[in-house]
């Protein structure tokens, strides 16, 4: 049996007396599609960094690919988007590709031929010959994608791959991202675009303070169907009736039932108006990505711990 | 390491700091012949004779060589402050230092692409220059090459220093730092001469200490020796040594082989801390 893509144990990093990633353990299969979500700040640019040896862990121990971290044989099978990209803008966007094929060790005879096939998978052949400086933000990092996907590496870290593209960039994206799954690559989507996690990944892992606070297959983590309520008029009465219904929490006028079967709405709108309460609004909620990311990461410590 | 040199050759052209550099030597280059020319012609015409000519026309050359130096040491800054730290800062090293290979490989081929240009920069400027000054007053320093060489060192030296620095500091603060020390180096060399002059055992010591932490004042006196005359050199060791060892602008000896030898082991040990360094550093 292969080892897994990536695999983490108690992993803390450190920056001064921050602390990025708090005893983490991660483990992701060969030919997984994971979504890495999390807050700003929570540590998702960090991991993604260890696992290519750009930062070092304080403690613990982790291995990529077989290979303890920052292994170069490994970092050879690994493609990476940076959230921050910037390429030399002094050479053409050939040029970029071929430098990356030079140092990810793609033989000199396949070279070209790497390069071209990532300039098409990327929709840059038209502006190959160009140089890095006229490119647009969008362009500039359709090409660090096209970087990324050199020489069919085995793990592909894509941190916000999305962020500088238009609707039709990430549709592109979505099917880059789904063709090298299907070719059998690891891909790991770092990104706080929820809809697009939610579109194509497998699984999603969830930081938040350096830790899980979730982690699963993505119908099992994603929130169930519930009800939004704005009601007035409501007594103690009424708020033990609705409990009776599943959880409830409540955002200023509206409450919310979570998680609660749609057929059971005009019931609880019923015993509502049964115990005098006045109902304002009714919105079945549909289980989403984002309402399950809402409720994790803004949940009280002890209840994501 | 090769593959990164290649890229740093390719970006100083692309960049047109080759093509800046070239143009400041033909400027340079220009106004050197100018002031020379005129210079000479001067003092022919009124009548001084062609030693005092030959001895005064070495003293501008060594001038210029001073002033060289500086600029040298603007170039060798500008050029190896960002060559790391610039790339850090704007995030470009970021998915370069993602690939298979060491950090002190970027680091090295960093340096050695940035070498190649300075070196050939210097090279080729101060060998022109040379040229030009021996054309036009008909006189050529004793040891042009070496000249030329131990200005090539001073330029390692502060390149070496600039992206040691740029690999752990911000960019700026290492280009300030390498011209700082360079202008200190310089004044330690100057307080040795007087010391030596005045017999300050102490201030010596402090100012030979400096030496041998930053080396680019002591290869400069290899720069002069290489530009002096024998005939000044003679003139002043027959008439009181020590003072003539004060003037910043004279050396009656080049550096000592332990101190050459020294200059090459501190480069290599610069660069191999600050690889050292840059290895363990968090991105």
């Amino acid at each position: 049996m292969s080892s897994p893509a990536i695999e983490f144990d108690g992993i803390t990093k450190r920056y001064g007396r921050t602390t990025a990633l708090d005893a983490l353990s991660l483990r992701v299969g060969r030919g997984e599609l994971v979504g890495l979500l999390g807050p700003n700040g929570a540590g998702k640019t960090t991991a993604v960094k260890l696992v290519l040896g750009l930062v070092r862990p304080t403690s613990g121990t982790g291995h990529v690919l077989g290979a303890p971290i920052g292994d170069r044989a490994a970092r050879a099978r690994i493609g990476y988007l940076p959230e921050l990209f910037r390429y030399q803008p002094w050479l053409r966007a050939r040029e970029v590709l071929t430098l990356h094929a030079e140092l990810a060790g793609v033989a000199p005879g396949r070279r070209a031929a790497a390069t071209a096939e990532a300039l098409d998978r990327v929709g840059l052949t038209d502006r190959a010959d160009d140089p890095v400086h006229d490119f647009s933000k969008g362009m500039q990092q359709r090409l660090g994608l096209g970087v990324a996907l050199l020489g069919e590496p085995e793990l592909i870290l894509l941190d916000e791959p999305t962020s500088a593209l238009d609707p039709v960039g990430r549709t592109d994206v979505r099917a880059i991202v789904r063709s090298a799954r299907d070719r059998g690559a690891t891909v790991i989507l770092n990104s706080h675009l929820l809809t697009e996690v939610e579109r194509v990944c497998d699984r999603v892992v969830i930081l938040h303070r350096g830790r899980v606070i979730a982690s699963g297959p993505l119908d099992e983590v994603v929130a169930a169907d519930g009800v939004r309520l704005r009601v007035s008029d409501l007594d103690d009465a009424g708020r033990r009736v609705l409990a009776g219904f599943g959880p409830v929490s409540t955002d200023g006028d509206w409450l919310s039932i979570r998680p609660l079967d749609a057929a059971r709405i005009p019931e609880v709108v019923a015993a509502l108006v049964a115990t005098g309460g006045r109902v304002h609004a009714v919105e079945p909620g549909r289980g989403s990505l984002e309402a399950r990311f809402l409720e994790l990461v803004t949940a009280p410590e002890e209840e994501t711990a | 390491m090769i593959v990164i040199a290649r890229l740093t050759v390719r970006e100083l052209v692309r960049r047109r700091v080759v093509w800046v550099l070239a143009a400041l030597t033909v400027l340079s280059v220009t106004l050197v012949a100018v002031g020379l020319d005129r210079l000479v012609s001067l003092a022919r015409a009124d009548g001084t004779n062609e030693l005092e000519i030959r001895i005064g026309v070495s003293q501008v050359l060594i001038l210029i060589a001073f002033m060289f130096s500086f600029v040298l040491a603007m170039t060798a800054a500008f050029v190896g402050a960002p060559a790391i730290g610039g790339e850090l800062e704007s995030g470009v090293a970021l998915a370069i230092l993602a690939r298979p290979l060491r950090r002190a490989e970027v680091l090295l081929g960093r340096w050695l692409g940035s070498a190649l240009i300075v070196v050939g920069y210097t090279a080729a400027s101060g060998l022109l220059a040379i040229a030009v000054a021996t054309q036009i007053s008909g006189y050529g320093p004793p040891d042009p090459f070496l000249a030329v060489a131990f200005l090539s060192g001073q330029a390692l030296v502060l390149l070496t220093l600039t992206l040691a620095l740029g690999s752990v500091l911000p960019s700026i603060a290492a280009g300030a730092i390498a011209v700082v020390g360079f202008g200190l180096g310089w004044m330690a060399g100057v307080l040795a001469g007087v010391a030596a002059a005045f017999g300050v055992e102490v201030l010596g010591q402090v100012a030979e200490v400096s030496r041998w932490i930053l080396p680019s004042d002591g290869l400069w006196r290899g720069v002069i020796y290489g530009l002096e005359p024998p005939l000044v050199v003679m003139l002043a060791t027959g008439n009181l040594p020590r003072y003539a060892d004060a003037n910043p602008f004279y050396a009656s000896a080049p550096p000592p082989l332990g101190f050459v030898i020294w200059s090459g082991v501190w480069i290599a040990l610069v660069l191999g801390v600050s690889s050292w360094w840059f290895e363990r550093r968090d991105l």
